[in-house]
């Protein structure tokens, strides 16, 4: 073999660039195709829901039996339902990674509590939901209310909020601990000053993750205090109390695409006839869930970027 | 070897990681105000040794020791205020560790952790720190920036200042030269030949060398058992009382 030999293409080289190319462009085209769905959801449900879509149908209250109006009392419930979840989740779940990962000797017990929080992870959120019927409507007595649905929601979600909460405590270096202790600064002092303040914002990545999914979920709420319609009076200030039913973005959502039905006869206000809808106003009652829909995934997604912003400031700001 | 002035004795210590011992009981005495080098390859138990002088070897879990160590005449694992002891012995380690804050708050952390807060007191002391360590001169137009941006060398200095932000009596330096240069490392080395008037310092170190030029007395550890202590100049000429301690030192193994 001569030197100009070496360098040209064998029919081996040939059969490997090939599929050299063949495979790149396969995968390439397998990463568009996943991306396909998502643009494809998000495209057919703005669609369907255009006709309503409307800064009002957040903040106006359903009217004429739902087929028309807004959504607001549904998304002040999740709201609510996010914000006592939060409230309870959070600081708990923060609270025991910070002990999990910086106090917790590695002995049975650890392994234990670890072992419960992974499989608490992993429980279907309707197990959830019949373990907060049983704990906090029936045994503690809260009825099926706000208090009791966001306490199920702070149970399901507080093992992702521990477990996020460690990943960003562990991410810390080791040898910033060892350097403070060898100055004779505590654990406490230590973690106040040099853990946490580095830690904070994939903390607070978890916490938003947590928040989104509590948005979302329906089944842990449908049995411990969501309900579909509530009445509201024109002019009324929506809020609720804690040991109240509520309306939620999921469970209205699941509402209306399941069980509801335009009504057959309406009270017209202007002469107090009962009279039969119109047709467009039935195709504007018919593209109230998508809006719904519409709606609770711009919510999710806001809270989504919102994590994502954090990881991103995270990474540029890295401290060492 | 009982010497009623030694700043730190150490008698029959043991330590292990779970199962495994990894300092088989050794003794020896530090002298107030004097370098003591402690020379060693790797896996002979000088860092858990340096761990257990101030007491963060607990950090460690699985860990246990066993035996004494007595500074000033007392027991220091019968000391109350843990934190309080710890403020006394400084511990460099062997990667520079610029902590996530300023340069000032890096060597301001300790001295605020247990209660100066008096604005005037700390920029005093991080002056004098920083001075100490050889390192004011180049940061002192920058304080507020980050730590960790600090070049290796600088870091390994700031790493000293921190260490003497707390006044300690005894300063443990850890392999402090593995990552940085030799200019730096000879600027440390006359740092160390000045502090030593005013503190003990114990050297564990890889170069050889750098026991020679700077410990008056020198201990072996070879796989944790104390091999020969005794005084530099005599364990490096080759006239050392253990063979192996010759090989070592003329660079056998290691």
């Amino acid at each position: 073999m001569n030197n100009s030999q070496k360098f040209t293409a064998t029919s081996f080289t040939r059969s490997k660039e090939t599929r050299e190319k063949w495979v790149r462009y396969l995968m390439f085209v397998v990463t568009l195709l996943m991306a396909l769905p998502v643009i494809l959801l998000i495209s057919y449900l703005v669609h369907k829901a255009l006709p309503v879509l409307s800064l009002e149908f957040i903040t106006d209250i359903p009217r004429n039996q739902m087929s028309a109006g807004g959504i607001w009392p549904a998304v002040l419930g999740t709201i609510y339902l996010v914000a006592l979840s939060l409230m309870v989740a959070a600081p708990v779940g923060v609270m025991a990674g910070v002990y999990l990962n910086e106090y917790a000797k590695d002995n049975w017990f650890t392994r234990l509590i670890n072992l419960a929080v992974i499989n608490l992870a992993g429980v279907p959120s309707i197990v959830h939901a019949l373990f907060g019927l049983g704990a906090f409507v029936l045994f503690a007595g809260l009825g099926e209310s706000v208090i009791a649905a966001s306490l199920t929601l702070a149970v399901m979600t507080m093992p992702v909020v521990i477990t996020s909460t460690r990943e960003a405590l562990s991410a810390v270096p080791m040898s910033f601990r060892e350097a403070s202790w060898n100055m004779g600064v505590s654990r406490w002092q230590t973690i106040r000053g040099v853990v946490l303040p580095n830690s904070v914002s994939g903390i607070l990545t978890g916490v938003i993750l947590e928040v989104s999914r509590a948005a979302g979920e329906t089944a842990p709420i449908m049995i411990t205090g969501a309900t579909a319609s509530l009445t509201f009076r024109q002019g009324e200030t929506v809020y609720y109390l804690l040991g109240e039913k509520f309306m939620a973005l999921s469970y209205h959502l699941y509402y209306f695409s399941t069980q509801w039905t335009p009504p057959r006869l309406l009270l017209d206000e202007g002469t107090g006839e009962m009279l039969p809808m119109t047709q467009a106003a039935i195709e504007h009652a018919e593209a109230i869930p998508y809006g719904t829909a519409v709606v609770l995934l711009g919510v999710v997604l806001l809270f989504n970027s919102l994590s994502i912003a954090f990881r991103y400031y995270l990474r540029t700001h890295r401290k060492w | 070897m009982v010497n009623d002035s030694a700043k730190i004795r150490v008698e029959n210590l043991k330590a292990w990681y779970g199962q495994r011992e990894v300092v088989h009981g050794i003794s020896f005495d530090v002298h107030p105000n004097e370098i003591f080098g402690i020379i060693g390859p790797a896996q002979s138990g000088k860092t858990t040794l340096l761990k257990t002088l101030n007491r963060t070897l607990e950090f460690t879990s699985g860990s246990r020791m066993q035996g004494l160590v007595e500074m000033d005449g007392q027991d220091v694992y019968n000391i109350k205020d843990v934190y309080g002891y710890r403020r006394r012995v400084g511990m460099v380690a062997p990667l520079p560790v610029g902590l996530p804050l300023s340069i000032y708050d890096n060597v301001a952390f300790a001295p605020r952790s247990f209660g100066l807060k008096d604005k005037d007191t700390l920029d005093e002391l991080v002056q004098k720190c920083l001075e100490q360590a050889a390192l004011w001169d180049e940061v002192k137009d920058r304080l507020d920036s980050l730590g960790t941006k600090l070049s290796g060398g600088q870091q390994q200095r700031l790493t000293i200042a921190r260490a003497l932000s707390h006044q300690p009596e005894v300063l443990c330096l850890d392999e402090f030269s593995i990552a940085i240069d030799p200019v730096t490392t000879m600027k440390i080395e006359d740092v160390l030949m000045e502090l030593r008037e005013s503190m003990t310092i114990i050297l564990v170190t890889n170069l050889i060398q750098q026991a020679r030029r700077l410990a008056k007395r020198t201990m072996f550890l070879l796989n944790g058992d104390l091999v020969e202590e005794g005084d530099t100049e005599k364990m490096f000429s080759g006239d050392a009382a253990n063979p192996k301690t010759n090989e070592f030192v003329s660079g056998a193994f290691g």
